[in-house]
């Protein structure tokens, strides 16, 4: 079988489309192949530096895990919650995210069993145990992935709080990406299942870093595709046109004989406001999702209101149902809904007629600025308060009265007023103007096709600060 | 080859280490008694009764599972401690007497609050040997729980110091300790009404003699530390300002159901403390004697095994303080 027609995320009517751009892309000045930087090579090129990240932060999610179930009951005091819901989803948002993409999932855990497992060795393929079969072609894209993101919103307030089901969730979540492992092939569990991946594979095309072929006629030239059977996500490099898929292992880098591919700096959002080559709504619903989760976590987490918060909290009474309907509502039928509206008005207007579903696929884009600096800003609402718990449980990870960095210590809050609020309108502002320009570039020159998905972002922007700013 | 093999020894080894310290430190901690709270709604004190010998020194390491409570001991004078929320706090109990302690919440955490209590039970022998007194109103046979209403009201709130400018000389049977703690302010104005000396002064006024009266078997300490006590224990239902309106009020008429089986009963508002009819009409004995029982089903706890005697007399004074006028000065 031609490896072409292995690539789990385009078919190859797409990847001859892709072609071409990339071709053109290759020419584009401004980027900055940090593979190529003598001292920063090694860095990429062992397996090591990455394999000892990962550890660290395999030892971190089990200690977290056995905090979580067995420290203290109280979130605040328990290793589990800080450091997974406060130390590294703010970091995933913050950091990780708006400069890496997916580089956490280069680095990620979760999935270091199942590989070994899988491949059959940690550094190097020996003798796997997995049954390897194919991933059912119905399940591909995202859609997965945005259930398990809507199912984790829904027990949100909970998860965020309960250090017993974080340390649950993160359980289940490496059982399943172990058994994903041992019975399909690849990282079936990344790039289908694994909401974290799905959250950072549409943001991830936003960020100012890429994985590419240089020259796309070498490896026309190159039988062997080494990057692709390299490949622990199963992708083609060739086919990549923007960065949803590729987890940045690295590991194409590491095969290709002819040093044709680049780990590269880019400009911020280079991989949106084009337009695309396939009806992919499910990277529509996603990116529509994110956005209803960022307003429900904002009110829930961040609002005044207690009877809100106590709804999400209490799960399985008639109020949670309310809640649960009201988030999935949101999230299934009226941003959607609105936002096919909005791409729906914007087309009538519009001389450049496309089919509706490409065209929402095509607007999606103008989200993804959005999206993310509504996550950001909900994260200097939410999580900023409480960095100071950090030290606190390291101080005393389980709650159990242990004094690791000195008697003395206490946990404090610092104080955040003063400025995230005009760092949240400022972080929002950047997204709509980004979104707009987004919009703008897929348009072209027809503004009035703009206007609808114009509303429809400030609509969302005004939303978020009202939740967040008041 | 190698190198797969140091990354895999590496990565048993560190999460042996992940999973080698709590578990070490689940067996340290294990060592002593960890003393859990939690809202009485929640499961209260676990464990909820402990044992000790006299002399022994019981050491325990207090947590609290929800919000944050206070640890106190019944009748001692052991200061009561905080219990934050997922933190420890270390103290250690020596008892020189055997007997049944009851250790309970100080704090308004939850509305039953007060069913956080458990039981030190001190075994072992006493070096001094203790009567047991009974409570006033246990030998006064007075029926707590009887309807009782004043038949005579004051027109304004009687003061003490109007009382004492009357001048007026009180027959000393009225102005004994003993007769202050067994009759009620109703009768010492009925009696005094019916002295001959007092007819020519107003009922008003003879209201005002029983306030000073009232305020002779008061120490002002005893108010302040009444006061205190109220603010703590008592204001949640019965209000600051004694009108049984306090936040909690609402609570003592809604069913609850506790995981003990607790809670059921009659649901009756707090006592309004404001209410002259009520209050009248009630001996400091009897106030006593609620104050130590309890409301028997309602939502009035049972201080017997808190308060000392001094401080349930305190508090006595203290609530009459709602009725009468009792400062020296103006």
């Amino acid at each position: 079988m031609n490896p072409l027609q292995e690539i789990t995320w385009l078919d190859k009517a797409t990847i001859n489309e892709t072609q071409g751009s990339l071709h053109t892309a290759r020419r584009v000045s401004g980027r900055l192949n940090l593979y190529r930087i003598p001292w920063l090579r090694p860095v990429f090129e062992s397996r090591w530096p990455q394999f000892l990240v990962r550890l660290l932060a395999l030892v971190g999610f089990v200690f977290a895990i056995v905090a979580g179930l067995f420290g203290s009951v109280i979130g605040s005091h328990n290793f589990a919650i800080i450091f997974v819901w406060i130390a590294w989803w703010s970091a995933f948002k913050l950091v990780f995210i708006p400069f890496g993409g997916r580089a956490w999932c280069s680095i990620c855990p979760i999935t270091l069993p199942g590989d070994w497992l899988q491949q059959g060795g940690i550094l190097s393929k020996g003798h796997g145990l997995g049954l390897n079969l194919r991933w059912p072609k119905r399940l591909k894209g995202s859609w997965l992935q945005s259930s398990a993101f809507l199912l984790i919103g829904l027990f949100s307030a909970l998860t965020l709080t309960d250090p017993r089901l974080t340390g649950w969730v993160f359980v289940a979540l490496f059982g399943l990406a172990i058994g994903l492992s041992l019975v399909f092939e690849h990282r079936a569990f990344c790039s289908y299942i694994c909401p974290i991946g799905g959250f950072s594979g549409i943001y991830a095309q936003t960020a100012p870093v890429e994985l590419r072929v240089i020259d796309i006629e070498i490896c026309a030239k190159h039988s062997d595709k080494s990057c692709y059977h390299a490949c622990p996500w199963g992708l083609y490099p060739v086919a990549f046109r923007d960065n949803a898929a590729c987890g940045l292992c690295l590991e194409c880098l590491r095969a290709c004989p002819r040093d044709n591919l680049a780990l590269s700096l880019r400009p911020f959002g280079t991989d949106i406001g084009k337009p695309r080559t396939a009806n992919r709504l499910d990277e529509a619903f996603l990116a529509l999702v994110m956005l209803g989760s960022a307003l429900v976590f904002a009110a829930v987490f961040v609002g005044p209101w207690g009877w809100l918060k106590s709804a999400a909290f209490a799960v399985g009474s008639l109020q949670w149902m309310a809640y649960s309907a009201s988030f999935l509502s949101l999230n299934l039928l009226i941003l959607p809904g609105l936002f096919a509206l909005a791409v729906w008005l914007g087309q009538r207007t519009s001389r450049v007629k496309l089919p509706l579903k490409r065209e929402v696929a095509n607007q999606s884009q103008a989200l993804l600025p959005l999206g993310l600096m509504a996550w950001i800003a909900f994260t200097v609402s939410f999580a900023f308060p409480k960095l100071g718990y950090i030290l606190g449980v390291l101080n005393d990870p389980f709650g159990w009265g242990w004094k690791l960095l000195g008697a003395g210590y206490t946990f404090w809050s610092p104080d955040v007023s003063g400025f995230s609020p005009v760092l949240q309108v400022i972080l929002l502002l950047i997204g709509l103007f980004l979104s707009a320009n987004v919009t703008r570039r897929l348009a072209g020159s027809d503004f009035r096709r703009t206007v609808p998905i114009l509303a429809f972002c400030l609509a969302f922007s005004l939303g978020m600060f009202w939740l967040l700013v008041g | 080859m190698r190198q797969e093999w140091l990354a895999r020894i590496l990565v048993i080894l560190l999460l042996a280490v992940a999973v080698s310290i709590p578990v070490v430190g689940w067996w340290q901690r294990s060592q002593g008694v960890v003393l859990h709270a939690r809202m009485a709604e929640t499961g209260g004190w676990t464990p909820e009764n402990l044992t000790v010998q006299v002399g022994e020194p019981l050491h325990l390491r207090l947590t609290s599972d929800d919000v944050t409570h206070s640890f106190a001991i019944g009748q001692s004078d052991q200061p009561a401690v905080d219990v934050i929320p997922g933190e420890i706090t270390e103290i250690t109990l020596l008892f020189d007497r055997p007997g049944k302690y009851t250790f309970y919440c100080t704090r308004q955490c939850s509305l039953n609050h007060w069913r956080m209590r458990g039981t030190i039970e001190v075994t072992g022998s006493s070096t001094t040997t203790e009567t047991i007194k009974l409570p006033l109103y246990v030998t006064l046979g007075l029926d707590i729980d009887a309807e009782h209403h004043a038949d005579v009201i004051p027109a304004q709130k009687p003061s003490a110091l109007r009382g004492a400018l009357l001048n007026q000389s009180v027959p000393a049977i009225y102005l004994s300790r003993e007769y202050y703690l067994a009759h009620t302010p109703l009768e010492l104005w009925k009696a005094l009404r019916g002295e001959p000396a007092f007819q020519p002064l107003t009922g008003q006024d003879v209201w005002d003699l029983v306030a000073w009266v009232w305020q002779s078997n008061t120490a002002p300490q005893e108010l302040q530390v009444g006061q205190q006590l109220y603010s703590t224990n008592c204001a949640a239902c019965h209000g600051e300002g004694g009108a049984g309106d306090g936040i909690f009020a609402y609570s003592a008429l809604t069913p609850i159901s506790l995981p003990s089986g607790e809670g059921q009963g009659v649901r009756v508002p707090p006592v309004n403390f404001t209410d002259p009819s009520h209050m009248l009409s009630a001996s400091p004995a009897h106030l006593q004697g609620k104050i130590i029982r309890g409301g028997m089903g309602t939502g009035m706890p049972y201080w017997g095994p808190i308060f000392t005697e001094d401080q349930t007399w305190a508090l006595v004074a203290y609530l009459w303080s709602f009725q009468f006028e009792l400062e020296k000065k103006p």
